[in-house]
């Protein structure tokens, strides 16, 4: 087994986020739209906002996850490139996970690096916004995993944007519930639930690249 | 017992013996649990008459959750073995089961009404729980209708049935941190059922009668499917002259 194969498909899912021109800040446009959106569907009440504001993001930073999802294997299966990393020894599950992360790292951590500014916007307390953006983070890295399963189940569905999103999101609900609960009480660091938020993170680590190999398997046949 | 039944001519045959007296043994027993909830039970004492529902609700709930177990099994044998059958039952198992896990949800929500005072309580986890269950049951449905070929939704239908069970129980852990409404269980408990046998006995003979009446449908949708297949090999063979 020799690291080339995963290690290129790493570089070249980068390249091609950054290369495409704004492709990689689209999801980061949705993100902040749509919690932009929220004071005017909710009001402008500060302690209300405050309330729900983390909140509003988790589902933001879920929705967003889903945007450019479509598209991260279904390129690989038109050129040929999938084909390509089923003759090496490489492990296709490693190539898989290689690819979601170089995708996470272009379109998802641009996402929780905006979450201060969006937690500042929506009321949240300024000493709370850099720990709960760690938790977005970490979030958000579960998310693109549990959604990279559902892109490799439709890598040759046609428009199976809504698809992914069907099939994904009942997989995000531990996620967001442990995401959120961490969030109630960042005061004081990050709170034992962190920890739970952590676990989903590592669960969707360890289960879905192998997911994905066996689905890519079959979007080769 | 799975290599036996893998063989289409003898799953036909012993499946149409079978089915009929499914069927009656199914509606015997729906009958029986449904006369004894409505006209023989006296009411519960705290909740009244809305408590008959308990007979068709805590049904449904078991076979939301048998059926999609069901489903995984399947699904694991058939991406083993690749017995055809294997998938067949999957994919006729799975709008059965969706249909159970609404039932268990609007007959929840309807209980819910005069219990609780609302339709739906976010804080109850099992109400949350099934919903997410009925999620899993259409993402599963949608994937399969979206491949093109029967070979193709076979397999990403597999996978997304494993990739789904191995995260109910996180699901349902999640949830259950959240503050909960609902009594604990009370049908399965270490120390035995605290139901009142007049209530235990017609429960759980209406939860056998709708099993036998999930595997009847089930067996009915698994012809189904097998006979059409039949029908689309013979025209084809025609076509091709």
């Amino acid at each position: 087994m020799s690291p080339t194969p995963i290690l290129s498909a790493f570089r070249q899912a980068l390249g091609e986020a950054w290369a495409g021109g704004a492709g990689a800040l689209l999801p980061v446009g949705f993100f902040a739209g749509a919690a932009m959106l929220v004071p005017f569907g909710i009001g402008h009440e500060a302690a209300q906002l405050r309330e729900i504001g983390p909140g509003i993001l988790w589902v933001a930073l879920a929705l967003s996850s889903l945007v450019t999802m479509e598209r991260l294997f279904q390129a690989d299966l038109e050129d040929g490139a999938l084909d390509l990393w089923l003759q090496t020894n490489a492990p296709l599950s490693a190539i898989a996970a290689a690819k979601t992360l170089a995708h996470w790292l272009a379109a998802g951590l641009p996402l929780a690096l905006i979450t201060p500014v969006l937690g500042l916007m929506l009321q949240v307390p300024p000493e709370d916004v850099l720990p709960a953006s760690a938790a977005y983070a970490l979030g958000g890295l579960t998310f693109f995993f549990w959604g990279g399963v559902g892109a490799a189940l439709t890598a040759t569905v046609r428009r199976g944007g809504l698809l992914i999103a069907l099939i994904a999101l009942p997989l995000y609900v531990p996620t967001a519930i442990f995401g959120a609960l961490a969030l109630q009480s960042t005061a004081s660091g990050l709170p034992p639930e962190a920890l739970y938020l952590a676990a989903s993170t590592l669960f969707a680590l360890a289960v879905a690249p192998f997911a994905m190999a066996a689905a890519l398997r079959l979007a080769a046949d | 017992m799975i290599q036996v039944f893998a063989n289409p001519h003898r799953f036909m045959a012993f499946s149409k013996a079978v089915q009929p007296w499914l069927y009656g043994l199914a509606a015997a027993m729906i009958a029986y649990s449904l006369w004894q909830a409505f006209y023989v039970v006296a009411p519960e004492q705290v909740q009244g008459d809305s408590a008959r529902i308990l007979f068709i609700h805590v049904p449904a709930a078991w076979l939301s959750m048998a059926t999609y177990t069901g489903m995984f099994v399947c699904s694991f044998i058939w991406f083993i073995w690749r017995h055809e059958l294997a998938d067949t039952a999957a994919k006729s198992l799975a709008p059965i089961g969706a249909a159970y896990t609404a039932i268990c949800l609007a007959t929840g929500s309807i209980w819910g009404k005069p219990t609780w005072g609302t339709w739906w309580q976010w804080d109850d986890t099992r109400m949350v729980s099934v919903l997410v269950l009925f999620f899993l049951y259409l993402g599963y449905m949608a994937l399969r209708a979206a491949m093109d070929t029967r070979q193709k939704a076979a397999r990403a239908g597999a996978i997304l049935a494993m990739v789904g069970l191995v995260n109910v129980p996180i699901i349902k852990f999640s949830v259950d941190i959240w503050a909960s409404l609902h009594q604990s269980a009370s049908v399965i408990r270490m120390d035995g059922p605290s139901m009142d046998a007049s209530y235990l006995v017609p429960l759980l003979i209406g939860a056998l009668g709708h099993t036998l009446l999930m595997a009847a449908l089930t067996l009915t949708a698994m012809r189904t499917d097998v006979m059409t297949r039949r029908a689309n090999a013979l025209v084809l063979r025609q076509a091709m002259g």
